[in-house]
């Protein structure tokens, strides 16, 4: 779409637009291609002299057996935060559209965490589930289960998946009840009229009808499984233990930052980038196509 | 609803309530947990009902700060201070920048308005943690670690905001701007009088977003910042935490949690209608 009344002026737009492109340039384009030269080379931890090695890093990524586990534990740990982010979150937004009475105080009380930092929702559950001091801890306790994520890899497994769904269901009630108060009720009407009840007209009609809603939502919650989780792993339990919780993009900070390996910390970074790309571009031409039918 | 059905409305209420008990339950027991003397937060079960110390624990907490090695003493309200500035700035920064870089691509024509576009679509696909490394360095070589220029600046880049703000001008009818130049307003004028007081619900939508964004970052505070007058809230919560040998003062880290996360949370409630309308508008 163009607009038919545009002002004439030789230097304002460019003036205009330099503050937006420079940061763009300084802080995006630069850093990133730094990332992509760096990781096609092998550097001493000093920087003292690197050498031009090809793909050897990523060769070495996908030989690695820590980086492939890292891999495998990132999709484990996106796919369940997905899941029952997005389930819970369904079904919490159904009901909440289902209510006549009371329905914004629900709303009201259900987006909040929202505006809670991931990393101080780790926080708040690593205190539920401290094994010696926490609620839930004590809970599990009594049931017989010796709850310890410092030591349990899969308890520290489940302490971040749970921090972190507990954070991403208020986004995703909002954009499942936005998208359920946007399908004509005449076609819910008539569903009843042709004697569905709510159980059929939810998967015959809401359901594909949300369908839209859902996949964006699907791709929003793999991004956030794969990058805003970080604060919720690096205040928790630190990638441990033994590497229990160490996810992709913990990995490339410590392997960056701490371990100083930056060749294939870079390697890490770029294959990273691809997915984030791919992802996005997945999610864009979805919705180009949606919007031209 | 389409039919009265008592027992799934019933249902439909216990379900909303059972979910905002389980949401806010950790919520709970921190704000109990920061009421308490530490002693009786050492055994379970901790105590479910708020306790005596409530003023004494945030005011130590606000004005002392904690005193452990990593946390270092340095008072609540300077993190909270620090996080405060940080949130502003990159909040009022990116809806600056981004309102003029939009206001340029759509009212003007200049040579590779396509390209300033796309290049800017592009940092939309880079969050920070994929490019940590290179960006640090390129901070430090401009020497803007530890400093406030250093926290904002590489963050106030927003694709989201251009993108924002480029769909709402081109639904604001060319009339206007015609109508403008007749009356010999420049684009200047234009911009600041007309398109600033049409777009003042997206500016409060994508103030709130890019509020909270602003002050829940961890790890780009966590790099940029060894000083400790430069700790922001949340990063402070982890050094508390973290902590060698001995356990955490729980009361205190339960205040400061508190303590953290109550400005975002009372700018998106306070802020709920523009905050949902933005969010979903924003994201499609």
């Amino acid at each position: 779409m163009e607009k038919r009344a545009v002002f004439r002026s030789p230097w304002l737009p460019l003036a205009l637009v330099t503050p937006q492109l420079l940061i763009t340039f300084v802080f995006f384009v630069w850093p990133a291609s730094q990332a992509l030269y760096q990781s096609v080379l092998l550097e001493d931890p000093f920087g003292l002299k690197s050498q031009f090695v090809w793909f050897d890093n990523f060769m070495a990524l996908f030989r690695n057996q820590e980086y492939l586990d890292s891999f495998g534990r990132t999709a484990i740990f996106s796919a369940l935060v997905a899941g029952f982010a997005m389930g819970l979150a369904l079904l919490l937004a159904v009901m909440a559209d289902r209510v006549v009475k009371g329905a914004t105080g629900y709303k009201t009380m259900l987006i909040w965490p929202y505006a809670v930092a991931p990393a101080v929702a780790g926080a708040l559950w690593v205190f539920m589930f401290n094994p010696r001091i926490g609620i839930v801890a004590y809970v599990l306790q009594s049931f017989g289960y010796d709850w310890n994520h410092q030591i349990n890899g899969h308890d520290a497994f489940a302490l971040i998946t749970i921090a972190a769904v507990w954070k991403q269901i208020s986004y995703n009630f909002v954009f499942f009840l936005a998208g359920l108060q946007a399908i004509p009720r005449s076609l819910i009407e008539a569903a009843a009229i042709d004697g569905a009840g709510p159980t059929k007209r939810f998967w015959t009609i809401v359901f594909p009808l949300l369908s839209p809603t859902t996949f964006f939502l699907l791709v929003v919650n793999i991004v956030y499984a794969f990058f805003d989780t970080f604060g919720i792993v690096h205040a928790t339990t630190s990638g441990g233990p033994a590497k229990a919780t160490e996810i992709l993009v913990y990995k490339v900070f410590n392997d960056g930052f701490i371990g100083l390996d930056l060749g294939s910390s870079a390697a890490q970074s770029v294959i990273l980038m691809f997915i984030v790309i791919v992802l996005t571009v997945v999610q864009f031409r979805y919705i180009e196509r949606r919007v031209s039918y | 609803m389409v039919e009265r059905r008592p027992l799934a409305t019933f249902i439909a209420h216990f379900v909303l309530i059972l979910g905002i008990i389980v949401v806010a339950f950790p919520i709970w027991v921190t704000f109990v947990a920061s009421t308490h003397y530490a002693k009786d937060i050492m055994t379970a079960p901790i105590p479910l009902w708020p306790g005596s110390q409530f003023v004494n624990n945030y005011r130590t907490l606000l004005f002392d700060g904690m005193i452990n090695p990593t946390a270092g003493g340095v008072p609540l309200w300077r993190m909270m201070t620090n996080s405060f500035i940080m949130a502003m700035i990159i909040a009022l920064g990116k809806i600056f920048v981004s309102f003029i870089a939009a206001f340029a691509i759509v009212y003007f024509r200049f040579p590779f308005r396509l390209a300033v576009f796309w290049i800017i679509f592009m940092t939309l696909m880079l969050p920070v943690e994929v490019r940590i490394v290179p960006t640090f360095k390129v901070v430090a070589d401009l020497g803007m670690l530890n400093s406030y220029a250093g926290l904002t600046i590489p963050l106030i880049a927003s694709a989201t905001a251009t993108f924002l703000f480029r769909q709402f001008f081109l639904t604001v009818p060319d009339e206007l701007a015609e109508a403008a130049r007749i009356d010999g307003a420049g684009p200047v004028k234009f911009m600041k009088d007309i398109l600033l007081p049409l777009s003042r619900t997206n500016l409060a939508a994508l103030f709130v977003i890019m509020f909270t964004f602003g002050w829940n970052q961890y790890l780009w505070p966590l790099l940029m910042t060894t000083d400790r007058q430069y700790l922001t809230v949340v990063m402070g919560i982890q050094r508390m935490i973290n902590v060698a040998d001995t356990d955490p003062q729980w009361p205190l880290v339960m205040a400061a949690v508190i303590l953290a996360m109550l400005p975002p949370v009372a700018v998106v409630l306070l802020m709920q209608r523009w905050f949902i309308k933005g969010l979903v508008e924003t994201e499609k």
